[in-house]
């Protein structure tokens, strides 16, 4: 249990100084929509902001976040060309990708065109004027924001997201890429760490909302507050990719909220990167319904970030529904990588399958957390959990906690955990053809975390991340 | 194939060594030349998986006395890498799962690598598919199995049949074959057997580690070790292999505790 929920209304005045004014609160949109954004600054204005005191938070300290001071990037409009994210682009989904820069909607680098007619991918502000009673029906509805700080936060701060409405039976031809750029500081040439410990004067915005009057001096980060809203209708079929990149290496904080409802029988394969600059800090949440007999898999990847948080909460809603999470996170120095999951089996039938990996080197610290809920009218459901995690330094640490709670009484459940360092035998077979030490304990790790991204549905993906492996690996040998 | 003026491949000489404190290996004795294949036979826990593993340089064992050179170089002074550079290959009783690492791209890697150590030419994929497809050949392996991952989800004899095809790959001065009938099917120990036999030349030797008399039924030895409590008992020729499957083991002791007196 979170604290929010054993102490409600104890204000942080960090967390409400990141919440927006009340002239963004009231802004564009429905009313509906200001009503939403209202009710969540309600909730960031009375709920603590989580510590290592709370349960679910033991591990992962984001008192960092708190020593910087940070701004909505979404008044700024960065000039990012295509050439800039060239390096993110798959041409497997270049007719069917939506752009953010800081969270907000980039249709100049963005290409949606040749969709079949049930296809709608668009930025969340503009499906408004189109699809209101479908966006009202689903938005903010999955998620638990009224006790989850940094949910209530994103959601204050919706203006603008990413929308994909499947419709129904309508199979969608292309992987849809949903690529949020951060522009990091430097594109604006605000403070860079550097000068963050040495405050620059004069370069400070108006607009900016410093909290409590702490650090003299100091220049905002940029904040942004991506939002995706996916729903699959009875029978389509969808695979998304959810992309977190950075142009810069700077500090900055994306709070991030994606939901997704799926069907009877709908289909989605959801691949989720967080590729964020080293210094930033991500946190995410995402919120899963299935209904009866659809089919969810999921690819979570985290190599980013200086401190990152992601968690799922994943809900089958109706009978025999299937769900695969596969979870890779990569991590050195002294980042953390923290991944909560929750799969709630409420019906009959139902089945999940999941593995996560862990990789931590340097003074690195992973976290896995994974519930697993079997309700009691969940007979006959088949869970399966697996927590595997590779520590390459004495410095590192991994924290895994598979948790079971099962009420029902006809189900197969497994879960097992093992955190190891890289094997003798492994290390010798390859020694023995000729392999220096090195070179093995690289293809080793390689091996370890290509299981995972191999299972992404999109060959050029897996390319590039499969460089970004080989790439990371060797810079930290 | 032997002639006493072939060279020397690999001295072992009053060999010993241990693991974890226990003595394994107490005392082994062992020329081979090259052209030479040798049987080394003994029941469990004899110390002849050891035996292989010492030879490879195992990071587990320790070397408690005595010396091993190949080609007249000091073996035991080299770590494992540098000795399959220099030509030693050991074929592995349990072949380790690499999932994720593809069988080609491992055995490219492999191959590269000790082709730059020997000042050979290296090869881009396309020319490595090419010698890999004809590398296949000599183990009957369906090139499907270049794209699958290390070893990953093969039977025991899939798993078998590779450790032969990177030894094609490697092209060893000296391979040490531990138990590589174990497991095998008839048909699969006939395609292995073979695979070995093609391999061999004459300026190359195997050092064959088994349980059974059958895997020389195929491959011919030109010696026959027995291993016993970490010595090597009795040496023979491929007669010798024979007499151990209709005897067993027991009568050897007897014999060589009466010849060197406690």
């Amino acid at each position: 249990m979170s604290a929010a929920m054993k102490a409600p209304d104890v204000r942080d005045e960090y967390l409400a100084s990141l919440a927006p004014d009340a002239n963004l609160l009231a802004g564009p949109g429905p009313d509906w929509l200001n009503a939403l954004r209202a009710e969540a600054a309600t909730c960031v204005n009375s709920l603590p902001y989580p510590t290592t005191h709370d349960e679910e938070w033991r591990f992962t300290d984001f008192g960092l976040l708190r020593k910087t001071v940070f701004a909505s990037a979404a008044d700024i409009s960065p000039e990012v060309s295509l050439a800039d994210i060239a390096p993110f682009i798959l041409p497997e989904s270049e007719k069917s990708r939506l752009v953010f820069v800081n969270g907000i909607y980039a249709p100049h680098l963005s290409a949606c065109a040749g969709l079949p007619q049930g296809v709608v991918m668009s930025n969340l502000a503009a499906g408004l004027s189109s699809h209101d009673a479908v966006i009202r029906a689903h938005l903010a509805q999955q998620l638990d924001f009224h006790n989850e700080a940094f949910a209530a936060l994103n959601t204050c701060h919706i203006r603008d997201g990413a929308l994909v409405l499947i419709a129904k039976d309508t199979v969608c031809p292309a992987p849809i890429h949903l690529l949020f750029i951060a522009t990091g500081d430097d594109a604006q040439g605000c403070a860079s760490v550097g000068r963050l410990q040495h405050p620059a004067s004069g370069d400070t915005r108006a607009s900016m909302h410093v909290a409590g009057g702490r650090m003299p001096g100091a220049t905002a980060q940029q904040a942004s507050y991506p939002r995706c809203l996916v729903i699959a209708e009875a029978g389509s079929t969808c695979a998304l990719i959810e992309d977190y990149v950075c142009l810069n290496q700077g500090v900055y904080f994306t709070d991030a909220v994606c939901e997704i409802t799926l069907g009877e029988n709908a289909a989605v394969e959801h691949t989720r990167l967080q590729r964020e600059s080293p210094s930033a800090f991500h946190m995410a949440y995402g919120a899963v319904a299935l209904a009866r007999g659809s089919n969810y898999t999921a690819h979570n990847i985290a190599f980013g970030a200086r401190i990152s948080r992601h968690d799922l909460r994943i809900t089958q809603n109706g009978e025999a529904a299937q769900c695969t999470l596969n979870g890779l996170a990569l991590i050195s120095g002294r980042q953390i990588a923290d991944t909560h999951t929750v799969m709630d089996h409420a019906k009959p039938n139902g089945q999940s399958t999941q593995l996560h990996k862990c990789i931590a080197d340097g003074g690195a610290h992973a976290v896995f957390n994974g519930k697993i809920f079997v309700r009691k009218d969940a007979q006959h459901t088949h869970a399966a959990q697996q927590s595997r995690n590779l520590l390459l330094s004495n410095k590192a640490r991994i924290d895994t906690k598979p948790q079971l709670e099962i009420f029902a009484d006809d189900v197969k459940c497994a879960h097992g955990a093992t955190v190891s360092q890289l094997e003798t035998e492994e290390m010798f077979y390859l020694n023995s053809r000729g392999l220096s030490p090195l070179t093995a304990r690289n293809l080793l790790i390689y091996a370890f975390a290509e299981e995972i991204v191999d299972r992404i549905p999109v060959t050029s993906l897996i390319k590039q991340l499969s460089k970004t492996l080989s790439e990371q690996i060797l810079e930290h040998t | 194939m032997i002639s006493s003026n072939s060279k020397v491949i690999l001295e072992v000489r009053n060999l010993s060594a241990s693991v974890a404190g226990i003595e394994i290996l107490k005392g082994i004795n062992l020329t081979v030349r090259s052209g030479e294949v040798h049987a080394i036979m003994g029941p469990n826990g004899s110390g002849k998986s050891t035996f292989s593993k010492v030879l490879a340089g195992h990071p587990g064992y320790t070397v408690t006395g005595g010396e091993v050179l190949f080609e007249g170089q000091n073996l035991l002074e080299l770590p494992p890498e540098e000795r399959a550079r220099n030509g030693v290959f050991l074929a592995f009783q349990y072949p380790i799962e690499i999932p994720g690492v593809s069988n080609s791209a491992f055995l490219r890697l492999t191959y590269n690598t000790q082709q730059a150590h020997r000042g050979g030419e290296e090869l881009d994929p396309l020319e490595f598919n090419d010698f890999i497809q004809e590398k296949c050949k000599i183990v009957e392996m369906d090139p499907s199995f270049l794209d699958r991952s290390v070893n990953e989800g093969f039977s025991g004899g899939e798993k078998k049949r590779n450790e032969i095809l990177q030894m094609a790959v490697l092209d060893p001065r000296l391979a040490i074959l531990d138990e590589t009938d174990s497991g095998l099917d008839i048909d699969a120990l006939r395609i292995v057997a073979s695979g070995v036999n093609k391999l061999m030349t004459p300026d190359n030797a195997v050092i064959m580690v088994t349980h059974y008399q059958r895997l020389l039924n195929y491959i011919t030895p030109d010696f026959v070790h027995v291993m016993r409590r970490g010595r090597i008992i009795k040496t023979g020729g491929k007669e010798l292999a024979l007499e151990l499957e209709t005897r067993g083991y027991d009568w050897l002791d007897d014999e060589y505790q009466r010849a060197t007196p406690a």
